[in-house]
């Protein structure tokens, strides 16, 4: 078991954005998180690494609470991917790759062999090795996004947490990096819009609404037409793909 | 094995520019001293300096050895270290609120140094207990800590920190000029004016023993933070998801900027400028990463307020000009250069 959640809710002022989640997320797998803007699904990947405190409930990574992990110890364990973190700083892909080993170095101590070497493996891994030297300025967005992939994987985490990677790419990035992820063997929990990545290339789906989740399992168990009546409001046609054998969802405008 | 010759060769590289740049400070020290109205060669500077400091007999006026040790020595070493001072404080607070416009006095401390400056001068608050620099120092932190409570409790993003300190300061400049306007005769309010455009003039070396530990302190502090500075650039929660402790970094960092200032400030006023403008200097010659960027914002600011100073006593004869006035009339052309060629090169 890579990561655990038993009833977590999380509350900013006084409304409830997390309301009693639990779920489990097996080693290497990746989790899809699904559901309606303002569903959670932001809040509950920043809790899980510790970026907001929940109100109640447990989170564990392997055996061990986040609660009781040092920031440094959770930083060597576990990253975290934003949606859409630029910069104005004039920065090289490789600065900005170099940054994932931040928790892994001492206070003074100039970055090591080791360190290079994680650098560039996490530069190569996402196939950015040929830019290493181009400013993050000149970076496309999906350029972008795979440099902080990169970083992410620097940090040699035992889990990956993506908050809407795929965000403003077109068809053949979001595919380039959804591809790129299911890939890794790193244990992932991504936040998604688009139901048909989703189920191309998660192994397990969770849909949130309103804070709570309403469905969690296999692709073709969680994308139904009940479920993506009630939770986004829509019409769906839900067929397995002669393709690619997974899910396939098309919508019925009424 | 490549990889490790090219590390030492970067090793040397980096010891070659440290020297370099502690030469050009010591170069910039020596000529402040040697250059005003009465011009001392440097031979002679080094010579008093030697005759104190080791113990030499070479034979130099009285005159020569007083103005050196006593007036221009002390004045260079206060306006390397005020310049190295704000410059760091200007690179930190850059880095910590990811804003490039972000600078010393925009935490309020300035206008707070002005206004208890002026409470000790022309109120007579603590008259005889408190120097005028006392009353700035106590002014600064005041203002400071007015700053850190208001953002704390607007919920301590880097904006509402921004804003808050533009707030106080708007607040802190509005009492001193209400306090000037209503207690000070016009010679009075001249001898206001010069300070709060800075002015070296009143420097001593109880000065130098006060503001150059504090400057060698607040460059320890954020060298130890180094990396931290660096995790900042994709903003808080990045930081904090690359195993960086925010907040405790956030109140470090802070405090030690708004000491260096509050110190620099008591001593010679509100020098403008360099805060803003050394670090984005220094960024365009060696780069964003703050292993390399402190130090040099660091040597940079600190030559140019010498610099700066040297200027201000010989540009009109007879006559000091107040340094502030130096630093933005210069240095803005010179800015405005950098601006012009990052802007080509990006």
């Amino acid at each position: 078991m890579s990561i655990r959640l038993e009833d977590v809710s999380f509350a900013a002022g006084n409304s409830l954005i997390v309301n009693g989640v639990s779920l489990t997320v097996q080693t290497g797998k990746v989790l899809g998180l699904l559901g309606p803007n303002g569903s959670g699904k932001s809040s509950l990947l920043r809790l899980i690494c510790r970026l907001r405190k929940v109100r109640s409930g447990i989170i564990r990574l392997g055996e061990s609470d986040v609660t009781t992990l040092a920031r440094s110890d959770l930083a060597r364990r576990i990253a975290f991917v934003e949606q859409q973190a630029t910069t104005e700083t004039q920065l090289t892909a490789r600065d900005v790759v170099r940054l994932g080993r931040t928790p892994h170095r001492g206070v003074l101590s100039p970055l090591g062999v080791k360190d290079d070497a994680a650098v560039d493996e996490a530069l190569s891994r996402v196939g950015m090795e040929g830019r290493a030297t181009q400013l993050w300025q000149t970076l496309s967005g999906g350029e972008r996004q795979r440099v902080h992939i990169a970083r992410a994987l620097a940090q040699s985490p035992a889990e990956l947490l993506l908050d809407e990677p795929t965000n403003h790419l077109d068809i053949q990035h979001q595919l380039e990096i959804l591809g790129l992820i299911s890939r890794l063997g790193v244990t992932c929990v991504i936040a998604l819009h688009d139901l048909n990545l989703a189920a191309m290339f998660c192994d397990q789906l969770a849909v949130l609404q309103q804070g709570s989740v309403v469905a969690i399992g296999t692709p073709q168990h969680v994308l139904t037409r009940d479920l993506i009546g009630d939770v986004f409001g829509v019409q769906a046609h839900v067929e397995t793909s002669p393709i690619h054998g997974r899910c396939n969802i098309q919508y019925i405008i009424a | 094995m490549s990889g490790a010759v090219l590390k030492q060769q970067q090793w040397w590289a980096h010891a070659a520019l440290v020297i370099a740049a502690f030469s050009l400070l010591a170069l910039m020290i020596g000529l402040a001293v040697s250059i005003g109205e009465i011009s001392i060669p440097l031979a002679t500077t080094a010579k008093a300096v030697s005759n104190r400091l080791f113990g030499s007999v070479f034979e130099l006026s009285r005159i020569h050895q007083g103005i050196i040790w006593d007036y221009r020595l002390s004045r260079a070493l206060v306006a390397a270290s005020a310049g190295a001072s704000l410059a760091l404080s200007g690179a930190v607070l850059q880095a910590l609120l990811r804003n490039p416009l972000a600078e010393p006095y925009v935490l309020g401390v300035s206008a707070g140094a002005s206004t208890g400056a002026v409470c000790v001068m022309l109120l007579g608050f603590g008259y005889g207990v408190l120097s005028l620099s006392g009353g700035a120092f106590i002014g600064a932190v005041v203002a400071f800590l007015l700053v850190a409570f208001l953002a704390a409790g607007a919920g301590g993003s880097s904006e509402r920190i921004i804003l808050c300190g533009v707030a106080g300061s708007q607040l802190f400049n509005a009492v001193t000029s209400y306090i000037v306007t209503t207690s000070a005769n016009a010679e009075q309010a001249r001898g206001v004016m010069f300070w709060l455009l800075g002015s070296l003039s009143g420097v001593r070396w109880p000065d130098v023993y006060l503001v150059v530990p504090v400057t060698m302190f607040g460059f320890a502090v954020s060298l130890f933070h180094v990396r931290s500075l660096d995790a900042f650039v994709f903003g808080t929660d990045a930081a904090a998801s690359l195993g960086i402790a925010v907040r405790r970094v956030q109140v470090v960092l802070l405090g030690t900027t708004a000491l260096m200032t509050a110190t620099v400030v008591s001593m010679v006023g509100a020098i403008g400028f360099v805060g803003l403008v050394i670090p984005h200097a220094a960024r365009f010659l060696v780069g964003a990463r703050h292993d390399r960027l402190l130090p040099a914002t660091m040597f940079g600011g600190g030559i140019f307020l010498i610099g700066a100073d040297i200027i201000s006593r010989i540009i009109i004869p007879q006559q000091v000009l107040p340094i502030g006035v130096v630093t933005a009339l210069f240095g803005t052309p010179a800015f405005a250069v950098i601006l012009y060629r990052a802007r080509r090169t990006a």
